[in-house]
């Protein structure tokens, strides 16, 4: 289980994050939802021992985050954020190497190796294990950040908008595999979406932020209603039933 | 690679060509090169001489004492320099980086005019100390100071740098000017291999233990090049690395500065021609980086030593022409790619 207790998290003198308790674990997926400047990210970042709170507690299966070793940490947590501009001129192969690290510290036993050979596969990048990431479509870039995550073997996994910049079939693949690590791998995976329409067919739970408080936690089906997700983006949304699914329409 | 390399959106697999044959032909110069450079010089020192233990020419003399030492010097240098730059590199999240880029060296040439003007009577490895001393304060220096550069402003990240350098450089001009000292300080700032005979270059064994280290940690440094928050994630401490890498720059660069003097652009250059070829895991990179700095300084420094024979040109003119080209053609293909 992930908890936070209390946590605060200020810039200056604006809260990022104002007083939010919360725990994740239970449910598959979650999707954190919620206009910019809500507050996941950071919320993201706190968890993932990126940023301090200056209030509250963080913890992860009972380890509390800024007393744990980091390397401990990293075998039941991973956090992929969401810019991934990395510069470094590596291979598809060599990334996901790097997500065995926690475990292997550098030296590859057996095992690392069938984990990396299983996130290739399972992520269908056998075609450009030996391609550089700078040689990849958008994507095949992300689906090579998520074999990484994949191959750091740890329980819960975090995803910061891993759908920023894809096209609606990748965005839809890399969906079907977030809902398929959750059920056949028993991942526990909170990602961060904008579209509600996807947060509401892949997720089993909602969570929606705002100001830097959660203001709506249940199963995605209770999220989708006009006034709660009017309230959430301060924005009319109409949510209509298409073949027993809510839509949420917010154009026009 | 041209653009006929990159790939196309085929979904056969396609894997990347092995650059092995690239290996092999660094390796063959390196030996061709190392021997050619012992038998490179002034006096006439051929295997056959040595092997005849000619007493007039007192070649084996000459090889024990001057040769080898040089030889040797230059590989160390070669190969540390090269290393310093791909450490840096990934420290920086930035391939225009290296010490000679980002004020490193200046800070160490000014620790080692504090040690002339200080204690005129230090050892060489006390000086050697300094000086890594100062070059670690100025990597810390140029850490800070880049932290509020844009890690994707790729040009201005060396521009601040070489800022930098111009500022420390020019208070070390002063006080050198000052005090009488400017001659001294031309000798480190022009590097040359020219008075390194035996005794005056084992300081380089450091800057080679340096290179094992960087081999060792290697995972380390490419985990810290995909930046603080992929680290972090790993469960990797960034700070730690981050200073176990300033360490090594900045020993490599003292070592160097003490023995052969500044030499421009390699740890520049070498690394972003081995991105190329094999890319930026530093595990795979680092034989590759040390062989070819190796080779490129071998090859510029027996073309200082033959170009105006009997006389030496020094070598960092040498490495700066062939450096200097070669950045320059690195530029322009990198600015051809759509980025």
């Amino acid at each position: 289980m992930i908890a936070l207790e209390n946590v605060t998290k200020r810039y200056g003198s604006s809260t990022v994050v104002d007083d939010v308790s919360i725990a994740f674990g239970a449910e598959g997926v979650t999707a954190l939802i919620g206009p910019n400047g809500a507050g996941k990210s950071t919320l993201f970042g706190l968890v993932g021992r990126l940023l301090k709170p200056d209030a509250g507690r963080v913890s992860v299966d009972g380890q509390d985050v800024a007393t744990a070793p980091s390397a401990a940490l990293a075998t039941t947590l991973a956090v992929l954020r969401q810019d991934n501009s990395v510069a470094a001129r590596l291979t598809v192969h060599d990334l996901v190497e790097f997500g065995r690290f926690p475990h292997s510290r550098g030296r590859l036993t057996v095992a690392d190796r069938e984990h990396i050979e299983r996130a290739i596969d399972y992520l269908d990048l056998q075609d450009y294990r030996n391609r550089f990431l700078d040689e990849l479509s958008g994507g095949q870039r992300q689906r090579a950040f998520i074999a990484m995550v994949l191959a750091q073997d740890t329980k819960y996994v975090l995803l910061d908008e891993p759908l920023n910049n894809l096209d609606l079939r990748h965005m839809t693949e890399i969906m079907r595999l977030i809902r398929r690590m959750a059920d056949e791998l028993g991942k526990r995976i909170v990602i961060v979406l904008h579209d509600i329409n996807v947060a509401a067919t892949y997720a089993d739970r909602i969570v929606a932020m705002r100001d830097g408080g959660v203001v709506a936690d249940a199963p995605a089906r209770e999220i989708m209603r006009p006034e709660v997700l009017g309230a959430v983006y301060d924005t009319p949304v109409d949510v209509r039933e298409i073949d027993g699914k809510p839509v949420a329409l917010y154009y026009g | 690679m041209t653009a006929l390399d990159r790939p196309l959106t085929s979904t056969l697999p396609r894997l990347r060509p092995r650059r092995s044959w690239v290996g092999v032909l660094v390796g063959v110069l390196l030996v061709v090169l190392a021997v050619t450079s012992l038998f490179v010089g002034v006096s006439d020192v051929t295997p056959a001489s040595v092997l005849r233990g000619d007493a007039e020419s007192d070649a084996a003399f000459l090889l024990v004492a001057s040769r080898i030492p040089r030889t040797l010097a230059v590989l160390l240098v070669g190969a540390s320099l090269g290393i310093a730059g791909l450490i840096m590199q990934m420290l920086v999240r930035n391939k225009f980086v290296e010490p000679g880029t980002t004020g490193v060296s200046e800070f160490a040439t000014l620790g080692m005019l504090v040690t002339i003007v200080f204690f005129p009577g230090m050892a060489v490895v006390g000086k050697m100390g300094v000086a890594a001393a100062f070059g670690l304060f100025g990597t810390w220096v140029f850490l800070r100071v880049v932290r509020f550069v844009p890690v994707r402003q790729l040009v201005l990240v060396p521009l601040v740098g070489i800022m930098l350098g111009g500022v420390v450089g020019a208070v070390t001009t002063f006080f050198a000017y000052r005090l009488d000292l400017l001659q001294s300080l031309g000798q480190w700032s022009q590097g040359s291999f020219a008075t390194i005979v035996q005794g005056r270059y084992e300081f380089l064994w450091i800057a080679g233990a340096m290179v094992v280290v960087a081999w060792i940690a290697a995972d380390r440094f490419s985990v810290i090049g995909l930046g603080e928050e992929f680290a972090t994630n790993l469960g990797l401490d960034y700070r730690k690395v981050v200073a176990a890498g300033m360490v090594i720059i900045a020993v490599i660069t003292a070592a160097v500065l003490v023995t052969a003097g500044m030499i421009p652009f390699l740890g520049l250059v070498v690394p972003n021609v081995v991105s190329l070829i094999i890319g930026d895991n530093v595990r795979r990179a680092i034989p590759w980086v040390a062989g070819i700095g190796a080779v490129l300084v071998l090859a510029c420094d027996i073309v200082a030593r033959v170009v105006r024979m009997p006389y030496e040109i020094p070598l960092s003119v040498i490495v700066g022409i062939v450096g200097a080209a070669l950045f320059l053609w690195l530029l322009l293909r990198r600015g051809s790619r759509a980025h």
